[in-house]
């Protein structure tokens, strides 16, 4: 139980009144971009990423985790009322929370998802408690060679279990790492691409490039998307649910708070990925799965407590492993790399009061949702009337000036600018940014543990496969590389037999709302 | 079509209104199926071989410059080694991609709606030239008042209100609040 003493030690940290301040701050900024449609997690975070550099780190990562699960909540309550997922992540709540909605049910919906979130998130908390330091214990050991694997399978996975085009993922994945070695090269001092310009002697910064593709990008995608008009919805009673429905959901919550837990740990899952399996599980655990799309509590609890199960959960590989397992944690990463933090095994030991603090700032920020999301439902429905195009400029402009006030550099806002450039256009043509960006991330780690590997093993690259870790980490990566190619293999033989079936499954799932997390 | 954008928007409102009752019975695989319908069409295979194009071009670009820095041997790297390494990944992954091409990513076409980000993104490039001449209280206003006019179908009044009032709020907020060094006329 000694290991229990930092993680109690961890809440004096929260409790000091800077950090539940900011704690609050993020938790409410994500609510709020949850309610609205438009800006996701990762595009806020990115943009606030400057807002970070005037606080610790425990501070800052503690305002950008808020945020993070906090969309959670708020993607909900617009779903159940008006049927617009705010996020991705609250999609299949539509199903059945705007049924519910429509049988005047709708505070029904929202407390059950309110609480649902909550025990999913706690739940979450708990097991990274404890698996955490177990995970970092048995990373101390990795070495250069251990890391490099576990970085090409960490980029991998983020860009094939993405839900666009496998190949098109990882030439950005590519992107990112060439865009990784600009400036000068740490080992020999050469520099590279930088094209005799002084700025890019030291490298690209990580934040002009995220506020760029994430930010800047998706507030050039909204101007040409229509976002249907919001109705002001009808008023919410009710909150409370009545133990019979609480009864009927719990074991919803409960499966889903286990589901989300386990795909947020996964590299590439996360909340998205999650609440929809909770909804097929649940769907297909029903006795009469015909309720479902008829107002079933059980399609809304199961989705909301997974989404927010995997939302802290997926949190251990970066605060165990230092490998984001998804786009909004490779913003994290940054933001810790920003403050000289770099997050991996060690953080556990050499940075307790970080790493618990951030981990128990997520019982009082789930316990801040928890209020405000209940009896304060009503505000932030309000919010929705703020039009699209006055919020638009808003944002637009933060994360200009933003961006000027990092290195007060005109540099950084032209790159912020050219970079929503390229974050526009690889929507249009169907790269997804996040590959790059977690790439970009990963990249000098990457380099420097591969060289530092290869002179280990005196150049010669079979050495990799020596180690019993990095052996099964690359072959893993193998595995997965070459699953794309086997499944297409299959599924040709089996069209070829067959009548031409078996193409509506991938479709499906395939939803309007962009990918998030 | 600027001016009449106030008035599409009511009446595509309207529509949305009809298409949502309309919509209240619809099971799940319906909606999912209602939804991918009224995304943009995708962006097709010319585009998309396109943009590949360009992309693969990068690529090679990137491994050319990478062997001009030297490459070294995997014990003793130059500079250019990894670079060229992940550049040469990319060209093939870019060459399998427009020979292979698998189904899914297509992007999305452009409409004449995209024209509006174009605009989005020239105030944008206005703002990074004119910000260190004049200060980023004049190009701030008009990016706000071009993108909520304009660019968002706002009245004269509400678009004049809301910029002049968010202009003073940021200067107040990083002038005046966090005295941050960002260039500024008054």
């Amino acid at each position: 139980m000694d290991f229990l003493q930092p993680a109690l030690d961890g809440f004096s940290v929260v409790l000091e009144p800077t950090n539940l301040l900011y704690c609050l701050l993020g938790v409410t900024i994500g609510m709020l971009i949850g309610v609205l449609p438009g800006l996701g997690p990762a595009a806020t975070i990115a943009i606030l990423l400057p807002l970070t550099y005037g606080v610790e780190p425990v501070t800052a990562i503690i305002m950008l985790a808020g945020i993070f699960y906090g969309a959670q909540y708020g993607g909900t309550i617009t779903s159940v009322l008006l049927r617009l997922p705010g996020e991705a992540s609250s999609v299949v709540t539509v199903f059945d929370g705007y049924m519910m909605a429509k049988q005047g049910r709708a505070g029904t919906a929202l407390g059950i998802a309110a609480i649902g979130s909550f025990v999913g998130g706690t739940v979450a908390i708990i097991g990274l408690t404890f698996l955490a330091p177990l995970v970092a214990g048995f990373a101390l050991d990795f070495g250069p060679p251990e890391y490099t694997a576990l970085a090409l399978l960490g980029i991998l996975l983020v860009a094939t279990i993405s839900n666009g085009n496998k190949s098109k993922a990882l030439i950005a994945a590519c992107f990112g790492l060439l865009l990784a070695t600009v400036g000068r090269d740490i080992f020999t001092g050469g520099e590279r691409f930088t094209f005799g310009n002084v700025n890019l002697a030291d490298g690209i910064d990580f934040v002009p490039v995220a506020m760029g593709l994430f930010g800047l990008g998706e507030i050039l995608h909204n101007l040409e998307e229509r976002h249907r008009a919001a109705k002001a919805p009808a008023k919410v009673s009710n909150v409370w649910p009545s133990g019979a429905d609480l009864r009927q959901a719990s074991g919803s919550i409960g499966r889903g708070s286990v589901l989300g837990f386990f795909l947020g740990i996964l590299p590439g899952g996360g909340a998205t990925i999650s609440s929809m399996a909770a909804y097929a599980m649940e769907k297909k655990r029903a006795k009469r799965p015909e309720r479902f799309g008829r107002g079933a509590v059980e399609g809304v609890a199961g989705p909301e407590t997974a989404n927010n199960a995997a939302a802290t959960s997926s949190f251990i590989p970066l605060l165990t492993l230092g490998i984001p397992a998804n786009a909004t944690m490779a913003l994290m990463f940054g933001a810790l790399l920003i403050q000289g933090v770099t997050p991996g095994p060690q953080l556990v030991q050499q940075e307790p009061e970080l790493f618990w603090g951030v981990v128990n700032s997520m019982y009082i920020g789930n316990i801040l949702l928890l209020i405000m999301s209940i009896p304060l439902i009503g505000v932030f429905v309000r919010i929705l009337r703020v039009r699209a195009a006055i919020l638009g400029p808003i944002t637009a402009l933060i994360t200009l000036l933003g961006a000027y006030t990092i290195n007060n550099s005109m540099f950084d806002v032209t790159l912020v600018v050219l970079f929503g450039a390229i974050g526009y256009l690889m929507k249009k043509y169907g790269f997804e940014p996040g590959p790059l960006v977690l790439a970009f991330v990963l990249g000098s780690l990457l380099e420097s543990n591969l060289r530092r590997s290869l002179l280990v093993f005196e150049g010669d690259v079979t050495g990799f496969f020596a180690r019993p870790i990095s052996a099964t980490l690359l072959l893993l990566f193998l595995l997965v590389a070459a699953l794309p190619l086997i499944q297409s293999a299959l599924r040709r033989r089996r069209t070829r037999g067959t009548s031409p079936e078996g193409m509506p499954a991938e479709d499906s799932d395939r939803t309007s709302v962009k990918e998030n997390a | 079509m600027k001016q009449s954008r106030t008035d599409e928007q009511t009446s595509v409102g309207d529509v949305l209104l009809d298409d949502a009752a309309a919509a209240d019975e619809l099971t799940p695989e319906q909606l999912a199926a209602q939804w991918e319908a009224e995304e943009p069409p995708p962006a097709g295979p010319l585009a998309s071989m396109g943009s590949t194009l360009v992309v693969t071009a990068l690529a090679g670009a990137a491994a050319v410059l990478s062997l001009g820095m030297g490459l070294g041997t995997p014990q003793q790297p130059d500079p250019g080694m990894w670079p060229f390494v992940v550049s040469v990944v990319a060209v093939v992954l870019c060459l399998a991609q427009l020979f292979l091409g698998r189904r899914g990513g297509d992007g999305e076409q452009f409409s004449r709606q995209s024209l509006l980000t174009v605009y989005g993104f020239l105030t944008f490039v206005g703002m990074v030239l004119l910000m260190p001449v004049i200060g980023f209280e004049i190009p701030s206003l008009v990016l706000c008042f071009v993108w909520m006019k304009f660019l968002g179908g706002e009245t004269w009044r509400s678009a004049t209100l809301y910029s002049v009032l968010v202009v003073v709020a940021f200067y107040a907020i990083f002038i005046l609040g966090l005295g941050t060094s960002i260039p500024h006329l008054f």
